[in-house]
Order: C-alpha cells, then structure tokens, then sequence
C-alpha cells in the first residue's frame, strides 16, 4: 500500500471535531480497514466518502453503531440492485 | 415564487419547541438523507426543504422573522429598513438579518429573498456539505470501435458529454469520470460518473486480452503447394505467405498485429492465426481424375 493514499486518523477526527474512538468502533464493527503505521492509524483514501457517510449518520443522524452496520449492508444492496437495473433499462434500450 | 410554510414542512404546529423542531428534523433527515436514498431525486429534493427549514426554526431570530412576517414575507424587507433607520436614529443597531450572500446554495427563492443567501448557519447539520451522487452508465462498443481511439458522445440524466474511449478498452472495464455524477448538495461537490464497457463479440476474431485469435480457411492446393493469401485484421488486409504443405490446424504468430495495449500508444497485442484447410467439394469430372491419379501415385 502506498502512503501517499493513506490519510491520518488523527487530521480526520480532529477536522471532523469526533472522538478517534467511534473510528475505532467502525473498525471493531468491520466497516473500515485502518493501518497502522509507527503506532500512527491511517486509512485508504478510497475508504474516506464511507467514513465520512460514517460520520454522518452518527452525529448528526443519531444512528448508533449497529444501525450504520445495518444501513451500510442495506446500501450495498441497494447500490447493486440499481447497477443491475441500470444495466438491464440499457439493454433494453437496444430493442426499443 | 411562492411561500413556503416550514412548519408543515416539518409536520409540526407553530407553538413546536426547539426541542420538537430538532427531533422532528432528525426524524425527517433520517428518512430523506442523500446518502441513505442514494440516486433518488425525490428523496434530494425532500432533504433540502426540511434541512432549510430547519434552518429556519432551528434558528430563534429567523424563526421570529418568519413567524413575525409570515405570508407578508416580500413586505419584510421594507419592514427591516424602516426598522433600521429607527434603530439608527436612536443611536442603537438593532441586529436584523443583514447576512451576506456567500456563494451559491441550495435554499429557495423564497429563503434567500427572505434571510438572504448561505444562510449564516452555525450548527453541523447545516454546514455540511454534501457529495452528489455517483452515476453509472454503459457503453456498447463493436470490436473495431475498441480498436482505435475515438470520441463519443453519451446522454447522462438528460446532459450530453463528450467522452475519449481509449483505444484497447477491454469488455467490463469501467472508467471514472470525476465530476460527472450528480450535483452535490449545499454547494458539495458533484458525484462521479462510472461508465462499463460491453464489447461485442466479433464474428471472425476473437480477443484475449491484447492478443487477437482469426481463423483462416485454406484451400486444398495453397496448403499443399504454399503460396500467398491475403486475410482481413482490425487493421486492414495483410498479405501471408503460407509455407508449402501446410498441415490443418497449424498456428502463425504475427507479432505486434493484435489489439492495442490500453493507453500505451504504439503497443500491440499479437494475432495468431490458425489455418483450416477445406477440402474441395463439386469436383469436375476432370478434378476427380487427376485425384484419381495422385492416389495411384501414392499407392
């Protein structure tokens, strides 16, 4: 893995003005990887839109942890489900 | 424009506490948050109208300028004035709404002529910015169209873009592109668009990966006495040369004449051909005599 992609736990939480421990939780709960690096935690840059929808739901939603566990599986199959659709309108369309 | 009421936007009654207005914002933004609806326009255009009136009823000084003016909201502004200019002449500014516009938002016509534009929010609700969402799309492409570079125009949620397909884009591949998604809300940034590839099969060549696979038929008399063909590639008509006694099923490796390397200009995959050679059929009379010869010679 490559630093430069890696973003420091430390500057998200301290931007974000949220505890590095509900980061923690996220990662206790399987929602994101962190990487630690000389006792310092990063993440990947592609996981920073879900962490910060993380964040989102949390403070300013008032959905606890489990509940974002919940949404977030909910999401992937919506978001699949739609591609799905997306593909088969597009398929359509050739007949149409 | 028309006069929107915040309350009932809420589900609330104009005597709703601070407390009722928050719970029933969070309530609502439960429901309707972009990214809990994700590529749901509806559900966008209900998170906006109950995140400004939140806004609104969240905030006790516009709450009070709007309750105080109400449907008489276009007169307000010359109410302020008059206000202003008492509170002046008695040596004293009296507040107001006096807030300026900073940058587009996403409020109505009917909030910004009335509080101004931005909002001036102070809570973490209504400073957030959020993503638009990401959109995916298809692009179905012959083989020969993935074989050069080439522009196409594609429709997106009614906008037309003019994208570059590189030449050598493979079957499922997707390609970003950044900004093209949905617009963002409360001035975030705009979703990405993600297009698929699906290219077609083609009926004489085959690809794997960078390297093409064509069937050539021979005929009879070139496979056993050689001689020169010409076949048609993705790049146009190239001459062989087919080696006397050609045996069925024999395979030629054309370096550098198979498909594209992606977005390596100048790098080709190679073509491999495979020869099947026909046995003659219809035979003339005189045809069949001098085959009649040969075997007797091979016997």
């Amino acid at each position: 893995m490559q630093i430069d992609n890696l973003i420091a736990l430390d500057e998200f939480c301290a931007k974000h003005e949220i505890e590095i421990s509900f980061v923690d939780s996220l990662q206790q709960y399987g929602l994101i990887e962190i990487t630690t690096i000389e006792n310092a935690w990063f993440i990947d840059s592609n996981q920073l839109l879900q962490l910060e929808k993380f964040v989102r739901f949390y403070y300013e939603l008032d959905i606890n942890l489990e509940g974002i566990e919940t949404i977030s599986h909910l999401l992937q199959r919506v978001n699949a489900l739609q591609n799905e659709l997306v593909v088969l309108k597009n398929r359509l369309g050739i007949y149409e | 424009m028309n006069f929107i009421d915040y309350y009932k936007v809420l589900g609330l009654d104009k005597s709703a506490s601070a407390k009722e207005v928050k719970n029933a914002y969070r309530k609502l933004a439960r429901k309707y948050h972009p990214d809990l609806n994700p590529n749901d326009t509806t559900a966008k255009t209900n998170f906006q109208q109950i995140n400004e009136a939140n806004e609104v009823l969240s905030d006790p000084e516009k709450r009070k300028k709007y309750d105080q003016y109400g449907k008489d909201w276009q007169h307000a502004e010359e109410f302020e004035k008059q206000k202003q200019q008492q509170s002046q002449a008695a040596g004293s500014y009296g507040g107001g709404f006096s807030s300026g516009r900073q940058g587009r938002s996403d409020f109505s016509d009917f909030f910004e002529s009335m509080f101004g534009g931005g909002g001036g929010s102070s809570s973490r609700a209504r400073q957030t910015k959020y993503r638009g969402d990401d959109y995916t799309s298809e692009i179905h492409l012959e083989l020969i169209n993935a074989y050069t570079t080439h522009k196409q125009t594609l429709t997106v949620n009614g906008n037309s873009i003019r994208i570059t397909i590189p030449a050598g884009v493979e079957n499922g591949q997707t390609i970003k592109i950044a900004g093209h998604g949905g617009p963002g809300i409360n001035s975030g940034p705009n979703g990405d668009l993600y297009i698929s590839f699906v290219i077609a099969n083609h009926s004489k060549i085959k690809r794997l990966g960078n390297n093409l696979f064509q069937t050539v038929y021979l005929d009879i008399y070139t496979a056993v006495l050689g001689g020169e063909i010409t076949i048609d590639t993705l790049d146009g008509k190239v001459k062989l040369k087919v080696k006397p006694e050609t045996q069925n099923g024999t395979k030629v490796n054309l370096k550098g004449k198979g498909f594209p390397v992606y977005k390596s200009e100048g790098q080709f995959g190679d073509l491999q051909v495979t020869y099947q050679i026909q046995i003659p059929a219809h035979l003339t009379e005189k045809q069949k005599a001098l085959f009649e010869e040969l075997r007797k010679i091979k016997d």
